[in-house]
This record gives structure tokens, sequence and C-alpha cells, in this order.
């Protein structure tokens, strides 16, 4: 009798374990492949985002906003610190299938590529009730080659410049914000002379005049239509004039010891926000909440905005909805709400996203708006008036996110490692090559 | 299953069935059956999961890699494969890169290996002493190897932080100036094996511990009498007597180094931290095995920086297996 219950026991462990085993492989394989987290349960629809950087939406309230005059959707957002390592998560869960939100946010420099390689995983938003109301540009931008929309645009980028009213005094500049931009009115290069002037009178010589030579060179490069690419999808950077002009006056800015030799988001960066070690910087309209919060509140008022050279646009982003989720339609509905006029002026006003909608443009909102942290300045007659000056047409690229790091680790290798501006373009040059080639 | 042996007769006592039909045979049979499955059987039912694990989680994706290596293929576009042949190989081999990456994998490795086996031989040593308290250093000595690389390499990037870390900090205290630590080949170097040194000293010291208390106390009581200081005694005694340990954490520290990846990736952080620096100067193997599968997007390439891996940890097998084979002659 003994025996016979241990030949029991020996085999029901080993059909347990040959069927764990199986179940094992088989639990790789197949669950897991439909759904995006998102669903509907007991009356309540679960909506999950997946967002980066600081686009506001969870931050300022608008989620629990939404949530509160839908008591039956829960929305669950998850925020990426940095750009990068979203997207590389993102083309990962796409090629898997699995993984995804129901809302994926969308960077300006991965537009191209997610429009010219993954439009089937997204939803069609083209002619969505109630989105009529983008910049002509904006909607562009990620539109498909057969008219398709797979995501609606929530900020972009006009730019100006922000400075150290303090730091600029004591350097014999200018602080007032008219008087300042006159310093450069007109062309960049009289930015970089306002920084040799910079170093020359000042008193300190641990402040750099500037934080980074690439934002000199992103705020260049981008007030072109045409940037690394032109309108065929061919690389062009090399031949491409507004290029080699930015790398040019960037690698100056750098070779002349004008920066604090800073990569703008990286580490280094914050600290020297919050200790003063540089006294400008080109900043798009959505890096006013990064500065004001970093720099912090012993910092507030000694900063100020002034109009850049020229008008350019540096980011802004998108928000789609995945083909694949249970709950489409809802996502959309929350898509639609977060990018309408109204939410998108909210935003403005809470941490300076610039609307990228031609009604919340014109609303009092954006048009009066003034920065408490930025000396009352006007931001919202400054980045309006280089809204206007961005080209209509901008040209994107497949890898213009990647071909941007590439261009700013070249600056990096003059500034920081001491190459010539002729070796970092070489480099610089061969990476591009095997990043895009 | 010892009892396998002696196979109960499981019909009636006696022979053939009355009734002739032959049932009792063939129920003897089929459990004979039974049985002998059972024992011959069992042993490879228990060890299937790992086999099925390993071919789901080893063996597949070593063929799928090697294939993929074959091919230019993009991650976004999984689907669309275009077969290159030996080309992405062949690139491999001409792209200074990779041979930067090897180089730096190879300096990152001494640079974080040799301090860290000698500080945790040290270390050993002074716990195997009669100590109060001994439990406590010990598991102190482990804890550094219960922190996450990701833990460890963000602190450590803030203590080498180059305007404000504290490192420098201290540095300037004694008058040096500010070290652009990610900046400079050697300094990010040095930076990146400081992390993998704090994390791994007390694992190897624990693993040197356990051995030399398996040294006979006789040893050294004799080597006392006759006259062998403390210094004496760790070297003709505690060394020798431990030296298959010692092999083992060495090779255990070189496949480490060899896949040196989370430390260097946190210190540049962004997309710095994928190129391994600007310049590519503390880029190792695993992180442009990265670069080219995650920034890239090149899966065919960056299977092929994955096979070049392989094979290297194969020869540098090999090679241990040689030297371990003429150190034992030698003895």
């Amino acid at each position: 009798m003994g025996k016979a219950r241990k030949k029991l026991r020996t085999r029901a462990v080993a059909a347990v374990s040959v069927v764990s085993a199986l179940g094992l492989v088989v639990g790789c394989g197949g669950s897991d492949s439909g759904g995006t987290g998102g669903g509907k349960k007991d009356g309540k629809t679960t909506i999950t985002m997946g967002l980066f950087g600081v686009m506001g939406f969870k931050e300022t309230g608008l989620l629990d906003k939404y949530m509160k005059e839908h008591p039956d959707v829960v929305i669950k957002a998850d925020v990426a610190g940095d750009e990068q390592t979203y997207y590389t998560a993102l083309q990962t869960h796409l090629a898997a299938g699995s993984g995804l939100k129901d809302i994926q946010g969308i960077e300006i420099g991965r537009a191209k590529e997610l429009s010219d390689t993954q439009k089937d995983k997204f939803v069609d938003l083209a002619g969505a009730a109630g989105t009529d109301h983008f910049l002509p540009w904006k909607q562009s931008q990620v539109t498909t080659d057969d008219k398709k929309v797979i995501g609606l645009g929530t900020d972009i980028g006009p730019m100006a410049v922000c400075y150290r009213k303090d730091l600029f005094e004591q350097a014999g500049l200018p602080t007032d914000r008219e008087e300042v931009a006159k310093l450069w009115e007109g062309d960049w290069s009289k930015y970089v002379e306002a920084g040799k002037k910079f170093k020359k009178n000042s008193k300190d010589d641990k402040v750099a005049f500037m934080d980074s030579s690439s934002g000199l060179f992103n705020a260049m490069i981008y007030g072109n239509s045409q940037q690394f690419y032109d309108k065929q999808g061919k690389l062009i950077y090399e031949t491409n004039p507004v290029v080699k002009d930015a790398w040019k006056l960037a690698s100056e800015a750098a070779t002349s010891d004008l920066t604090a030799k800073l990569r703008q988001f990286q580490p280094g960066w914050d600290p020297g926000l919050a200790n003063s070690t540089f006294a400008s910087t080109v900043c798009p309209a959505w890096m006013l909440a990064h500065i004001s919060e970093k720099a912090g509140p012993k910092n507030k008022g000694k900063w100020d905005v002034a109009k850049a050279p020229k008008g350019a646009n540096w980011g802004g982003s998108f928000l789609g909805v995945m083909d694949k989720s249970p709950v489409k339609k809802e996502a959309q509905d929350l898509v639609a709400w977060l990018t309408a006029p109204e939410q998108q002026a909210y935003l403005f006003e809470k941490i300076g996203n610039f609307p990228s909608s031609q009604k919340a443009l014109e609303m009092p909102e954006v048009v009066d708006a003034k920065s408490d942290y930025f000396s009352g300045a006007p931001i919202g007659q400054i980045f309006g008036a280089a809204a206007k000056e961005i080209p209509d047409e901008q040209v994107l690229g497949r890898k213009d996110g990647t071909i941007k790091d590439i261009f700013s680790q070249g600056l990096t290798l003059i500034e920081a490692q001491n190459k010539s501006p002729n070796e970092a373009w070489k480099t610089t040059d061969k990476r591009i090559e095997k990043a895009a080639g | 299953m010892a009892i396998s042996t002696s196979t109960p007769p499981d019909g009636a006592p006696g022979t053939a069935a009355p009734d002739g039909t032959g049932s009792g045979a063939e129920r003897q049979r089929r459990s004979t059956l039974l049985h002998r499955l059972d024992v011959r059987g069992a042993p490879y039912a228990f060890v299937a999961p790992f086999f099925v694990v390993f071919a789901a989680f080893s063996f597949y994706p070593l063929i799928y890699t090697s294939w993929i290596s074959l091919h230019r293929v993009e991650l976004s576009t999984l689907n669309v494969m275009e077969w290159v042949g030996f080309d992405n190989y062949t690139a491999l081999w001409e792209d200074d890169r990779f041979w930067n990456a090897l180089l730096n994998t190879f300096t990152i490795g001494v640079l974080s290996t040799v301090p860290q086996l000698l500080m945790a031989l040290g270390l050993a040593h002074l716990l195997n002493y009669q100590l109060r308290g001994s439990t406590f250093f010990r598991v102190a000595a482990l804890t550094p190897y219960a922190t996450s690389v990701g833990a460890a390499a963000l602190v450590f990037t803030m203590l080498f932080e180059r305007d404000f870390g504290m490192i420098n900090w201290m540095l300037g205290l004694v008058g040096i100036d500010n070290i652009d630590f990610e900046n400079n080949k050697w300094a990010a170097q040095t930076a990146i094996s400081t992390i993998v040194i704090w994390r791994w000293t007390g694992y190897n010291a624990l693993l040197y511990l356990a051995a030399m208390q398996a040294i006979p106390r006789d040893r050294y009581e004799a080597a006392a009498i006759d006259g062998a200081s403390r210094w004496q005694q760790f070297l003709k005694v505690t060394v020798p007597g431990i030296r298959s340990t010692i092999v083992f954490t060495i090779v255990l520290s070189t496949i480490g180094a060899t896949q040196l990846f989370g430390e260097p990736l946190i210190f540049g952080q962004g997309p710095n931290g994928i190129t391994g620096g600007a310049d590519n100067q503390y880029q190792t193997l695993g992180l442009l095995l990265y670069e080219e599968g995650w920034k890239n997007y090149q899966m065919g390439r960056a299977a092929t920086v994955a096979w070049a891996m392989f094979l290297l940890l194969i020869v540098l097998f090999v090679v241990q297996r040689v030297v371990k084979r003429v150190l034992a002659r030698r003895a």
C-alpha cells in the first residue's frame, strides 16, 4: 500500500512538473497579445496613458478634473522623465505588440518615424469631431502619406531667450527685456557677440553666458523649414547651409568659452540652474516650467524672457490612440478633450506649454499671460509673436530625434573634450551615417 | 525510487486466470510498463522544466539572434528582414567603435576587477579573525551587493558630478580643481569602476571567507610554531588554501566585466549614457549593443555585437581552462 502511494506521488509530481513547464512556455507566447492595460469593468472605464517629460496633464490636475467630470472613467498615466527612454520602450512595445498604453505621447522628433512605419497601430484621428482648431502645420506633422492622422497636437515650442537680469547687470549688459532683445535683434550671431561682451565685462568668471552650445544650435536650425532632411526624405544635413551656419556659430560659442559646458536636461544642468552658473539659455515655451522648478523660489524675479533673434519651433508633442485599445472610443474622447483649446490655454497658464490650437492662441488667458517667476514677462505676447514667425512648412525626417542628439554630442566634443570643430564634425558625420544610413 | 527492483506480482498467485481471458497477465504487463515508465521517465520529467526553460530562454534566443545577425532588420519593422550574409560581421570588424568598446570593456574590467578582488581578499582575511560582532560585519559587507545597480549608479553619478558633486567638493578642499569626470576618459572609467568595486567587493569577500574557514586551524598553528608572521601565514597558508575559490571569482568577475552595462549607462544618463560619453570614452560592448539596437534600432547589427560578445566569452573560457591546466601541471 505504502509503495503504491509513493508511486502515485511520484507520478503526480512528474505530471505537475511537466505541466508547469509547458505552462511557462505557453504563458510566454500566448498571453498579453491584445491588451493595452485599459478596459471596462463593473461600469468603470480604465484608460491608460504613456507620457514623458512635463506634458502637464497629470501635474496640473487636468486628468483629475476629467475624472471628476466623468465619474465612470479612471485614468492611469505613466510619466517617464526622459523622452529617449520613453521612446525606446515605446518602440520595443510596438515591435512586440504588447505593453502599450491606450494613449501614447509622441514627441515631434519621432513623429515622422512613427507615421512612416507604425501608422497601422494608431487610430486615425483625421476629421474627429471638434479637432479642427489646430495650427495648420501642426497636424500635418503627424499626417501619413495616405492622409491618416495618428495624433492630436498638444503644445508647440516657440522660442525666446531666457536670461538672468542680475547676472546681465553685473556684466554691464542691459536688463530691460526690450533692450536685451535689441542686443541680438534679427541675427543669432549678435547673441554670440553679446556673449563675448558678457565674458569680457563679467566680474564673476564662474558664470558662463549660456548653458550649452547645443541649445543655440537647435534654435538656429528649427527656424527653418528644412533641417536634416528634404521633402523627399533624403538626408541633406551635410549640404544644408542652415545646419552648416548653425554648427559654425555654435562651435564658435563653444570655442570662445561662452558656455557652461552643460547639456540641457542632463546631469549638472539642473544644479546649474539652481546655483546660477549661466546667465542665459535659449528657451522654448515649455522650458519655462522646468527652469522655474529647478532654479527654485530663491531665483524668482531674477529671470526674464526676451525675444529671440528669429522665430523657431523646438519640440511640441502629440497624443495618439492605439488601435489595439479596447477603449478606443473613450480614449479618443479623452485625447480630444485634453487637446481642446480650453485645456491648452489652461496648461499654458499653469506651466507655460504653448498652445498648438489656433483658437487657444486668441484666448485672453494666452494673449494676456504674464509670468510671475520671470519678472512678469508678457510671455503670451513674446511667444505668440515667435509662433507667428515659425515657418508654415516644417519638413520632418525619420531620424530627426537621433540626429539632434548626435549633433548635441558633437558640440560636446568641442565644448568639453577640446576637439576641433572640424574633427567633431567628422565624428558627427560618421555617427549620423551609422544611425540613419 | 530504489524500491523498484522487486516488482510485486499484481495478479492472484498461481498462473493464468482461470476464466481464460488472460486479463490478469494483461494487467500485470501494463502495470510493469507503467512502473518502468515511472522509474525511467520520472527523472527526465523532473529535469524537464530546466530544459524547457533553457530551450525557450537561452537556446532559442541564441539561434534566433544568430539568424537576425545575418540580416538587415529594424526594431520597428521586425517582420521585414533583408538577407545580408556576413556583412554585419565584417562591418563590425572594421568599425572603430567595436574596437574602442572592446578596449574600454577590457580597461574598465581590469580597473574594477583587480582592486576589487584584492580588497575582497584583505577584507575576508580581516573577517576571518575572531572578532566581536562578526555577523554584523559580514552582513554589512554584503549590503552593497543587495543594492540595485540603478540606485548605486545614480548615487555615484551624483557624487562624481562636475560642478556640485561631493567628490569634487572634497578635492576642492585640498586645492584640486574640479575634474570633469564624465568627459575625461580615465576619470570616467575610474568612476564607473568605483561603482562596480563598491557593489561586488563584499560579495567576493564572503566567498573567500567561506573558503578560508575550510582551511584547518592546525596549519596556522604549525606555521605560527615555525615562526611565520601573520603576513607570511596569509601568503603561505591562506592564499594557497583558497586558490580554487580565487580562480572561481576571477572567472565570475571576468564574465561580469564583459557584460558591464548598467553602471556606464546610468553614469552617463540620457543619450550620453547610451553612447558611453560624447566621445564613446566609456562605451562598453554591452552599451554598443544597446546603442545599435535601441538607439539606431538596427537589430541585425545589435545581434552581431551580441554574438561577438558570446564568442569572446568562449575564447576567455578556453584561455582560462588552458591556464588552469598549466598551473595544475606545475603544481
